[in-house]
């Protein structure tokens, strides 16, 4: 299956003379990790069945700077951020799609001022406007009537207000969409923002993922659904830690509309 | 003899205003011990956004309770404060209840001040029970020891007493009308007093005269007093909320700064054409600021402003996920801490004739520890969570910025990350070629 994806790079398009309609922000996690390369994946299947022209930096993107800009090195991050700005202004990129609300933020809120400005969306986002379009269909099939529960990112929920495009999505899969206790604007953090993804946590009397899984298991949820490779990895951790993995599972939002269409 | 008491009152009254405007003159200069920060445009949705959070009270019933029981006490201190103005002017004229040739509408003013002050009583005994018998959790952590407990409750009763005093003041009045005493005519409503004066007519005149003045005087001098007591407290949030909101940052939550003056820092770095030894061009040399902050004066205006706009409700530190978790971070004591340390400046420099003596002191390490600060996930829930728009956040980050910037001084984990950043373009040591592997996998 995996060789049948299409990935385009610009540096491929632009020696063809073509230009993509959109940039796919992978982003580190989406590029490296394990987990989040499946979510990747699943996108890209989706873009391939909706004949999205788009196309990857590939070995030209580079981190957009954002766990140095919030670990506090403004330095780090402007540099990341002016070098990838040469890169998206060389080939003259319009619009971004990403599925790291992270990535998401900073080119969205954070490049502008420094000389880069695109229309930036989530994938989540994108993959609504696919299904408004009538680009992609989608059936609910196996995820039909199944308890699924979104957990939102802080960066695309109370970050950037978007709270009704994966929800959309879920309810698309004819699933039953439950809510935890804490969400949307109170949405609680899977503990993983503002580079604490990379250190251990502060002494304390539990971790933030454990309590933000507890509230995902109080919502009796079958598959509890991300829109962010950081958040999947926490929660992933946290079912595993209580010893739940056969029961929960923990899902992007693309890998549920991939999933469900067999792709 | 009345001259007397006019001459008294206007002094009195003089010297409420007076002390409280040395005290906002003070405050204002503490303010702008901060950085400049341009914060004027956008002036319809900043007017929006006040009347929203401050005025409407928008984000107070997120948590119903609370919110409404604290709608009661605001809109009645707001509205009861309308009969301030009756008094202020009975007071310098000598006059009395001046304003009842209003007739009709008097009677309805009067009437609904006298429902309002009832119950704001009532909330106001609620919240007292909230925070001294229920004992709910966020008004329980070790920054609300002390002082901070006494001010919630000192401004509570200050409310009820208060309150007590305007119905007692109205309850002697309607006893003296309806007995027919003179200077007591028949003006107003009086819904809640009219039960307690049945209880106090049979004192006599004489007696009910005394306790109207007793109450009618304690009442408005409790009322400077209280007016006086907000700039030691908490409960300065009454006038800072409003242009506290109006200057709130209207970004996206998600969008932090970017600094200045590391963008022509950085700019020069990647300028191949740049000279890195260049001498600066003429008028172009500026004090080179530090990067981030390490005490009060390192923050901007608006955050200082912030600091004195917080009333500890602690909506923030229990929304806070490091916080839930047990970490040493409390937004509540952040903002607590740039306001104490301001205060400490500000004092500093009163007592100096005006310039600040070096202390020894600053607002990292002998307030707020470095625990606390690289606690923060900046998930954003503390600056969603405050009803009046405060953003702790934006200090925890820009003390970041000096603990990276200008001591090296972040864990070594995420300095780590850092390297992989600088060195691959990625928080893990990957290759930057390797960027497309998972395109073959």
């Amino acid at each position: 299956m995996s060789n049948s994806i299409k990935v385009p790079t610009m540096a491929e398009l632009t020696a063809e003379g073509k230009i993509p309609d959109v940039l796919f922000w992978v982003g580190c996690a989406g590029s490296f990790d394990d987990r989040a390369k499946k979510i990747t994946k699943a996108f890209v299947k989706l873009l391939n069945k909706a004949s999205v022209n788009f196309a990857v930096l590939g070995t030209e993107e580079g981190c957009t700077g954002d766990p140095a800009k919030r670990a506090g090195n403004e330095m780090l991050f402007q540099m990341q951020a002016m070098s990838n700005i040469e890169v998206l202004n060389s080939y003259e990129i319009k619009k971004i799609v990403t599925s790291c609300p992270h990535c998401f933020n900073t080119i969205k809120n954070e490049y502008p001022s420094l000389g880069g400005q695109y229309q930036v969306v989530h994938h989540t986002q994108f993959l609504r406007s696919l299904l408004e379009e009538g680009k992609l269909t989608i059936e609910g099939g196996k995820y039909k009537g199944k308890r699924i529960t979104f957990h939102d990112p802080c960066y695309l929920g109370r970050g950037n207000n978007v709270y009704q495009a994966p929800r959309e999505l879920i309810e698309k899969l004819d699933a039953e969409l439950v809510e935890m206790k804490s969400c949307k604007k109170r949405g609680l953090c899977c503990g993983a923002g503002g580079a604490q993804m990379f250190k251990e946590a502060e002494k304390g009397d539990k971790e933030i993922n454990i309590a933000r899984t507890e509230e995902a298991m109080d919502s009796k949820a079958e598959i509890i659904a991300a829109g962010c490779p950081f958040c999947n990895t926490m929660l992933t951790d946290g079912v595993k830690s209580k010893e739940k993995s056969t029961s929960i599972k923990v899902m992007d939002v693309a890998e549920l509309l991939a999933d469900a269409e067999d792709l | 003899m009345n001259y007397v008491s006019q001459i008294v009152f206007a002094l009195v009254l003089i010297a409420g205003i007076g002390y409280f405007a040395a005290n906002l003159k003070r405050l204002i200069r503490n303010i702008r011990l901060g950085r400049d920060l341009e914060r004027t445009d956008r002036k319809p949705e900043r007017w929006k956004t006040m009347i929203l959070v401050a005025l409407g009270q928008q984000k107070m019933v997120v948590r119903p309770i609370a919110g409404i029981l604290h709608i009661i006490v605001y809109v009645g201190f707001i509205i009861i404060n309308i009969e301030v103005i009756e008094i202020i002017i009975d007071g310098l004229f000598g006059t009395h209840r001046v304003l009842s040739f209003l007739g009709g509408f008097y009677d309805f003013l009067i009437g609904s001040f006298e429902i309002l002050a009832l119950l704001v009583i009532v909330s106001v005994v609620i919240f007292w029970i909230r925070r001294n018998i229920i004992k709910l959790r966020r008004f329980l952590f070790s920054e609300m020891k002390g002082w901070p407990k006494s001010d919630a409750n000192i401004i509570l009763y200050f409310e009820v007493v208060l309150m007590v005093l305007f119905l007692t003041m109205n309850a002697a009045d309607y006893s003296l009308q309806q007995l027919g005493s003179e200077h007591y005519q028949q003006a107003g409503a009086f819904p809640v007093s009219q039960y307690l004066s049945n209880l106090i007519t049979p004192l006599g005149e004489s007696s009910l005269i005394l306790i109207e003045r007793s109450a009618w005087w304690l009442h408005i001098v409790g009322i400077l007093i209280f007016l006086n007591y907000l700039y030691y407290s908490k409960h300065l949030h009454i006038l800072l909320a409003f242009p506290n909101t109006w200057f709130s940052d209207l970004n996206p939550l998600g969008q932090m700064n970017n600094m200045e003056s590391v963008t022509s820092e950085v700019k020069l770095m990647m300028d191949p054409e740049a000279d890195p030894y260049a001498m600066p061009e003429e008028g172009d040399e500026q004090d080179v600021a530090k990067f981030g902050a390490s005490d009060v004066g390192d923050l901007n205006w608006v955050q200082l402003m912030n600091a004195y706009s917080c009333t500890e409700c602690g909506r923030c530190t229990s929304e806070c996920p490091a916080s839930q978790t047990g970490k040493k971070l409390s937004p509540r004591k952040i903002m607590m801490d740039t306001r104490d340390r301001l205060e400490e400046v500000g004092k500093n420099i009163d007592a100096n004739n005006g310039v600040f003596k070096e202390d020894g002191k600053q607002l990292l390490d002998d307030y707020i520890t470095r625990e606390e600060l690289w606690a923060c996930t900046t998930c954003n829930a503390c600056v969603e969570a405050c009803p009046v728009n405060i953003n702790p956040l934006s200090i925890i980050v820009d003390m970041r910025r000096f603990l990276v910037m200008e001591q090296s001084a972040a864990p070594m984990e995420l300095n780590n990350m850092m390297t992989n950043i600088e060195n691959n373009a990625a928080p893990w040591p990957y290759n930057q070629m390797d960027r497309l592997n998972w395109r073959n996998e």
